[in-house]
């Protein structure tokens, strides 16, 4: 038994020195390639989005160095787990800064492992670009100030409501338009201020506010209401639990008008719970679409199928992103050092990404095109991009 | 008498070595900061489970809550220097003192429950502390506590460990420790010897929810952000399967199970996809050969390593 311990002792000690030795002998020297790291979620709650992301980076990469690299080296993703947890991203930011040595880092996907990893890629001057962090804190500190070597490829979530105003005005031709707010998220508040603003400014008038809250499932009093006043379209930037059902009672009330809503729409439950006939003739925003017609997107959904036999759905999409603007900005910096690649990433303007145009603004948030969805007979049709 | 006090001033003398040692490496940059991260890790991982250790392998009662004591500490410092702008002493003293509440409040009805019944009560337990601060808007809810600043080093993550190890081990050798170990090995025994089992439970539990409070505070100062997602029950059990791997009732045990488990993560960070993999095959293969732990409930010390096994060598090491 004493010699058992004593021989499994032994193996620990070895295996910890092992495990310290092979960390401080890691350090390999840039070579002819240049190394960006991805900080993102493949295990835990939200491993799905790392995955998709993971893939976006890795196709970029492969058909970037297929056509011969970047200032004639190739690109290197080094990957590291972040368990979907914002302590393990700051140590998943800590490898690929300190001991892979990236010049820039894409992800995490998730707003709060985005900030706890900041003061890491920020002490060690490395630029990072979230595909999906929607939090204006992302990039902004508390004080309103721009956190120089944090970007997002994302739009904030508020910018929906503008978009669809727009949307409103111009396609659907409304005037009068009835808000139904989800009064216990800031997501919904956010883009039904955004909206009104946008709106009334275009000219149109917002004919009535009603709200309700998550978990309601009755809104028969609410439709009534806002029937009486006769609106040519009806917002409701909620989440697809309680949208679904209001979409639902409102068509069996016979209000027939188009229905609007944000990315919170996007869901394959919502056919199930509101119905596929009453879901016609209502949009949601969204930050990319599979099906949209330009040629830059046909090649990587073909491209992305090819290689993993899915469709690409919009966490691919803008890590795919991420990565080409990192590509393209060492391009124009002619240089793989960290702060330039920075400053030239800061300065894109016009960058055609397949989720649409990006220019980034003083808050290092990008302008970008925005995408219409329709539910056609229960399934997501592509209707219109809106640019900029 | 005496020579538990030398051989207690030895170990504090290979300690201040050894902190050298590390500090220097260090200063140098010899350890970059990725391993100083997980240095820092691996020393609060030390500090809960030698604490979990406290209450499931010296005591016997099996709790699995320790992340919501964790929790408590962590968003308890956090408030005290970012909300408050108070001293990062003052948080770990606070820190430490409400987790202690909580545990001994908690304990209290809890204890008096024993085996699966006490191992569902904390999980419950856990899983409330995590779910309160959910929705508690002041303290930042589902986004957690952001900005909190970065005053845990490796000197003081160092010597807290140092200290609560000592604390710890003395608690085991005095006379409510005798207590604890009496309950943990026959409750209906200890009883009927006259010993009040629900008070040195609470005890034991108290302290070592005090400790992980501790740990907690030491964790939000070092990375930034106080997050409910690092709070699960995940966590939970990350730490009693650090405590169960080295042997429970070990001290060195359950410090060797704390070290061997982060660094193992650590390591394996360079293979994402296997990580979670290797780390679980290493755990079953160690609980195949070793169900006892590695240590079982025996204690590593320099006399082990001794040929023919000297057992009253003790007094005369003096390294």
């Amino acid at each position: 038994m004493k010699s058992m311990t004593k021989v499994l002792s032994m193996m620990c000690a070895g295996l910890l020195m092992a495990s310290v030795f092979a960390g401080c002998g890691g350090e390999k020297k840039a070579g002819d390639t240049i190394k960006v790291g991805a900080d993102i979620d493949l295990t835990g709650g939200s491993a799905s989005y790392g995955k998709s992301a993971q893939n976006g980076i890795k196709l970029a990469f492969d058909q970037v160095n297929a056509k011969g690299g970047v200032l004639g080296k190739k690109m290197e993703l080094v990957v590291a787990d972040n368990k979907s947890e914002a302590a393990e991203a700051t140590n998943a930011m800590q490898k690929l800064v300190a001991q892979d040595k990236v010049v820039a880092v894409i992800g995490p996907n998730l707003s709060s492992a985005v900030i706890a990893s900041t003061a890491v890629n920020t002490g060690a001057k490395v630029l990072v670009i979230s595909p999906m962090g929607t939090n204006p804190n992302v990039t902004v500190d508390k004080d309103g100030k721009t956190k120089d070597f944090m970007f997002r490829a994302c739009f904030i979530d508020p910018f929906q409501g503008t978009v669809m105003a727009a949307f409103a005005k111009d396609t659907l031709k409304a005037k009068k338009v009835a808000i139904l707010i989800d009064n216990s998220s800031d997501y919904s508040k956010g883009l039904a201020q955004f909206f009104e603003t946008a709106f009334v400014k275009g000219g149109g008038t917002i004919v009535a506010k009603e709200s309700y809250l998550q978990k309601d499932t009755d809104f028969k009093a609410t439709l009534t209401k806002i029937k009486a006043t006769n609106p040519d379209m009806i917002y409701v930037p909620g989440y697809y639990q309680e949208v679904g059902m209001i979409v639902k009672q409102a068509r069996e009330m016979g209000l027939t008008v188009p229905m609007a809503g944000g990315d919170g729409w996007d869901s394959a439950k919502l056919p199930e719970i509101a119905g596929k006939s009453a879901l016609n003739k209502t949009f949601f925003s969204s930050l990319y679409s599979a099906e949209d017609k330009s040629e830059l997107n046909k090649n990587f959904v073909a491209a992305y199928k090819k290689a993993y036999n899915e469709t690409p759905d919009v966490f691919a999409a803008l890590a795919y992103d991420s990565a080409m603007l990192i590509v393209n900005s060492i391009k124009t910096a002619n240089s793989a050092d960290s702060v330039k690649i920075k400053d030239a990433l800061a300065k894109t303007a016009g960058f055609n990404g397949v989720a649409g145009s990006v220019t980034f603004d003083p808050q290092h948030n990008p302008v970008k095109s925005a995408f219409i969805i329709e539910y056609k007979d229960g399934a997501q049709a592509f209707n219109t991009k809106i640019n900029p | 008498m005496n020579s538990i006090k030398k051989h207690d001033l030895a170990t504090l003398g290979a300690c201040a070595v050894l902190f050298a040692i590390v500090q220097t490496l260090l200063f140098v940059d010899f350890i970059g900061p990725f391993w100083e991260l997980n240095i820092i890790l691996i020393l609060i991982n030390v500090i809960l489970s030698v604490s979990l250790n406290l209450i499931n392998g010296y005591t016997g009662q099996f709790s699995i809550g320790h992340a919501g004591f964790l929790a408590v500490g962590a968003y308890t410092g956090a408030i005290i220097t970012v909300k408050l702008g108070l001293p990062f002493e003052l948080a770990l003293v606070v820190g430490t003192l409400c987790s202690a509440l909580l545990g001994f409040l908690i304990g209290l009805p809890t204890l008096r429950l024993n085996g699966d019944y006490l191992a569902i009560a904390t999980l419950g337990l856990g899983e409330i502390i995590r779910i309160c601060i959910l929705n508690i808007e002041y303290v930042g809810g589902a986004s957690g506590l952001m900005g909190i600043p970065r005053f845990t080093t490796f000197a003081w993550a160092f010597w807290i460990t140092v200290f609560i190890i000592f604390v710890i081990k003395n608690f085991k050798n005095s006379a409510p420790g005798r207590c604890c170990l009496a309950i943990r090995e026959n409750e209906i025994a200890a009883e009927t010897m006259g010993i009040d089992t629900t008070k040195y439970k609470v005890m034991a539990f108290t302290i070592g929810a005090g400790f992980a409070g501790t740990a907690g505070v030491l964790f939000a100062h070092y990375f930034y952000i106080a997050h409910p997602a690092s709070f699960t029950f995940m966590r939970s059990f990350d730490i009693l399967t650090m405590v169960v791997l080295g042997g429970l009732g070990s001290m060195t045990g359950a410090i060797t199970g704390a070290v061997l488990l982060t660094a193992i993560s650590a390591v394996l960070a360079e293979y994402p996809e296997w990580r979670m993999v290797i780390y679980s095959l290493t755990l079953i293969i160690l609980m195949i050969n070793r169900p006892q732990g590695l240590f079982g409930s025996k204690e590593l010390s320099l006399k082990m390593f001794r040929l023919g096994g000297s057992d009253n060598g003790r007094a005369t090491e003096s390294k």
